[in-house]
């Protein structure tokens, strides 16, 4: 057992550190500190993976014929570390890691060469059309229909929670082909151009209150949309494995880097803020120790994402244990943006819609401020997205302790 | 010992709960949220003409001379509708200093508080202060028979829709001594007055104010000068009762509207409700909700203590309602999922209430150190 790095990942860390000083330019760290929900305006998101597309950095799972950048297990956690600890932008996940690997497992020769390019190159934006109003943890149940009608489908019904959907160009969504006794049995994986005649995209405004076009989330609806046949993925009524292959790829994602980046924040501004009693919270032992403790529940996180990492460089394969990960680190994320709540005290409350908007004018209270409970509302999202902090527990309990 | 409420006081809560039914489901709310104003006139005349702004007020003020727990009655079903007219900062808190100033002061403003005429907030925090009452820069010193005022008040509830203010300042002392607060009668619109107005992330309205070379007459003093300390901790207790009071309004919505989701809402074939996580996390909502109703009349009952049981009172009362707040705010966020998390629903609204509850007068840590230097 070792914890350092070899002399070979070290440069490397290096080579990553400089990319960013360079590349995250200051415009990209104000307008990333000013928002509500975590996201920026299109053109600041594409500009920021153009860069790491033109440095070979841009798909780091992908494997190295199709693009990828070709990295060691080691190389990827070094990578995703230093992107955190900056607070650099994640690349939108929707083409890049999740309809991918997918078309890469299971597309035809002419869906790869059409839709891979693009998908590294940025010059498409892909959304994902999972959840449905009926659908959510119970993900099997979805309505949203494809009928055949020769050469193409008629694709019917609606997807909800459709992250920055406003910006796709196209969409990947599971549909119901045939209805079977058991559900998870007649979905198939299709490919939907979000220019097609027939879809209507409606915002979904979440409780920080991000306005139009900045928001999160939306509900896509699907009027007789024509979906030519060429665009289903693999084989009809198997969606439902391409699905589960592509939630696997997914699993694995490091929190603790981001996590650290964010106590450390605290401690400044708890550096900064007056108790009242003639001291800072930072000499404050309430507060310092609930902080504190935040941070050792982060480095428990830590090494349990270097034990998975280190099993996976070992060839291992991580399953449900990797739930683990989802659970702790939406949790403690939530508890740090709680806390930072409780800090900054009076200046939680004052509203602030736009917060792109009007940068001329003076914030109310300090700067750092505001953002602070748009984040704690809007992250209370994560214990619910990506499958249920519930439904993450149930997979531990059935899947690693067979219960 | 009675717990229960009588015939008066059952009437008062059908009053309230109508008026909500009538003019406040989610949408009116929302409106009121979203119009230029914040607020609507015509419910606070509506109040007036219901009694509701004379409750606390003795009789010879012109009030119907009630207590702590017709104003809790009040402000518990206001919770629920989410209310954002300004009646614990006019009533409670304004009101609580109005009611115990001298013979002239009550008679010039107590009666157009009643009549619904006049809004007031108080103005007591200041950027460095956080939740130390005492901790006051805002200085006011005195000129032949007037007072000038110069300082910072930050989020100031309410401030916007006033006509007065009620200002804490330091006369003599150092920044944090309990000796030396004085407190004062403004008029918003005196000259040396700026206001910064915005919204609030639940639904009300407050300023940012400067004071500066703001003259007061001495007339406008309440009680002696640098004597306030006391005053100031009795009747943000007294408030504080108030906002527990908000907070199991709140509470029981939240509980009340999940618990019909879990049973509506259907998964994997069945009503979520029947999964045993989800039902022992409503089971622990439910358990919170009780016990800060409970704290709630504790407080309530233990207003007219002396000073160090209604100060414990005060403070064990909200940190209960923060710690629940908190819980059953997330938890019914949580149980409604993606719903959870929208604008158009009513939850997240309740929800951003609570969490700012958890705040208003101080928070957890703030009132535990309060409760153990409380002898």
């Amino acid at each position: 057992m070792e914890l350092g790095l070899s002399d070979e990942d070290l440069g490397f860390r290096d080579e990553v550190r400089d990319f960013i000083k360079k590349t995250f330019t200051n415009e990209m760290r104000k307008k990333l500190s000013l928002s509500k929900n975590g996201h920026v305006e299109k053109g600041l998101h594409v500009e920021w993976q153009n860069a790491l597309y033109k440095k070979g950095w841009i798909a780091p799972n992908w494997p190295k014929e199709h693009g990828g950048a070709g990295f060691s297990a080691t190389q990827k956690y070094v990578f995703e570390t230093e992107m955190a600890r900056e607070g650099a932008p994640r690349t939108v996940p929707f083409g890049l890691s999740m309809v991918a690997p997918v078309i890469m497992e299971f597309g035809t020769d002419e869906q790869k060469e059409k839709f891979l390019p693009d998908i590294l190159s940025t010059k498409v934006w892909w959304c994902q059309g999972y959840s449905e109003p009926g659908s959510g943890s119970d993900l099997a149940s979805l309505q949203c229909k494809a009928e055949d009608k020769g050469d193409y489908y008629l694709v019917n019904g609606t997807k909800i929670w459709t992250t920055m959907a406003q910006y796709a160009d196209w969409i990947f969504c599971l549909v119901r082909t045939t209805k079977t006794e058991k559900p998870q049995q007649g979905i198939s994986f299709i490919l939907i151009d979000m220019s097609s005649k027939g879809i209507e995209v409606r915002p979904l405004i979440t409780l920080e209150q991000t306005p139009d076009p900045h928001h999160e989330v939306n509900q896509v609806f699907f009027e007789d949309v024509r979906v030519p046949k060429e665009n289903l993925i693999g084989e009809e009524n198997k969606g439902w494995t391409y699905a589960k292959y592509l939630l696997e790829f997914e699993r694995g994602n490091a929190y603790s880097p981001g996590l650290y980046r964010a106590v450390n924040n605290l401690r400044e501004i708890a550096k900064d803020t007056p108790t009242g009693y003639g001291r800072n919270l930072i000499d404050d032992n309430d507060f310092i120790n609930k902080l504190n403790e935040c941070e050792i529940q982060i480095q428990a996180m830590e090494f349990v994402e270097l034990r998975i990492f280190s099993a996976l460089s070992a060839g291992e394969r991580v399953g449900p244990e990797s739930s683990i990960l989802k659970c702790r680190g939406t949790e403690i994320q939530q508890l740090l943006q709680e806390l930072s709540v409780e800090a900054i005290s009076h200046w939680s409350i004052p509203f602030i819609e736009d917060t792109f908007a009007n940068v001329n004018e003076p914030s109310i209270g300090p700067d750092y401020a505001l953002t602070i409970t748009p984040n704690y509302f809007n992250g209370r999202k994560t214990t619910i997205y990506a499958g249920s902090n519930e439904i993450q527990r149930n997979i531990i309990s059935k899947a690693v302790l067979g219960l | 010992m009675d717990f229960s409420f009588s015939e008066e006081q059952t009437l008062l809560r059908n009053t309230i709960q109508s008026f909500i039914q009538d003019n406040y489901d989610f949408d009116k709310r929302t409106e009121i949220v979203k119009s230029e104003e914040g607020m609507k006139i015509k419910n606070w005349k509506l109040f007036s003409d219901l009694g509701l702004l004379g409750l606390p007020f003795s009789e010879d003020d012109g009030g119907l001379g009630f207590g702590p727990i017709e104003l809790m009655i009040v402000v518990e079903e206001f919770g629920k509708g989410l209310v954002v007219e300004p009646y614990i900062q006019t009533i409670v808190t304004c009101g609580g200093f109005l009611k115990r100033a001298s013979e002239k002061q009550r008679s010039k403003y107590i009666p157009k508080i009643i009549s619904g005429e006049d809004i007031w907030a108080f103005a007591y925090a200041e950027p460095q202060g956080r939740y130390n009452l005492n901790d006051l820069t805002t200085k006011a010193s005195k000129e032949g028979d007037n007072y000038i005022l110069n300082g910072y008040k930050c989020v100031v509830s309410a401030a916007p829709w006033s006509k007065k203010l009620i200002v804490s300042a330091r006369t003599s002392g150092d920044q944090r001594d309990e000796e030396g607060i004085s407190l004062f009668i403004l008029d918003k619109d005196s000259s040396g007055i700026s206001l910064r107005d915005y919204p609030t992330v639940d639904g009300s309205r407050a300023s940012e104010i400067i004071l500066e070379d703001v003259k007061v007459s001495s007339e406008n003093l309440i009680g002696e000068e640098g004597k306030a300390s006391e005053l100031i901790e009795q009747v943000v207790d007294e408030s504080i009762a108030a906002v527990c009071a908000e907070a199991i309004g709140a509470m029981s919505v939240l509980n009340e509207t999940t618990v019909e989701y879990c049973k509506t809402r259907k998964q994997f074939g069945q009503p979520i409700g029947k999964f045993q996580v989800l039902q022992h996390r409503m089971v622990d909502m439910f358990m919170q909700y009780e016990q800060s109703v409970s704290m709630t009349y504790m407080v309530n009952l233990k207003l007219h203590e002396e000073y160090s049981e209604r100060r414990k009172a005060a403070s064990g009362a909200k940190v209960q309602i923060c710690k629940a707040a908190k819980f059953i705010g997330q938890s019914a966020i949580q149980l409604h999922g993606g719903m959870g998390m929208t604008d158009e629903l009513n939850v997240g609204h309740y929800f951003k209430r609570l969490s700012m509850i958890e705040n208003l007068f101080g928070n957890i840590d703030h009132h535990l150190k309060k409760y153990a230097s409380t002898a």
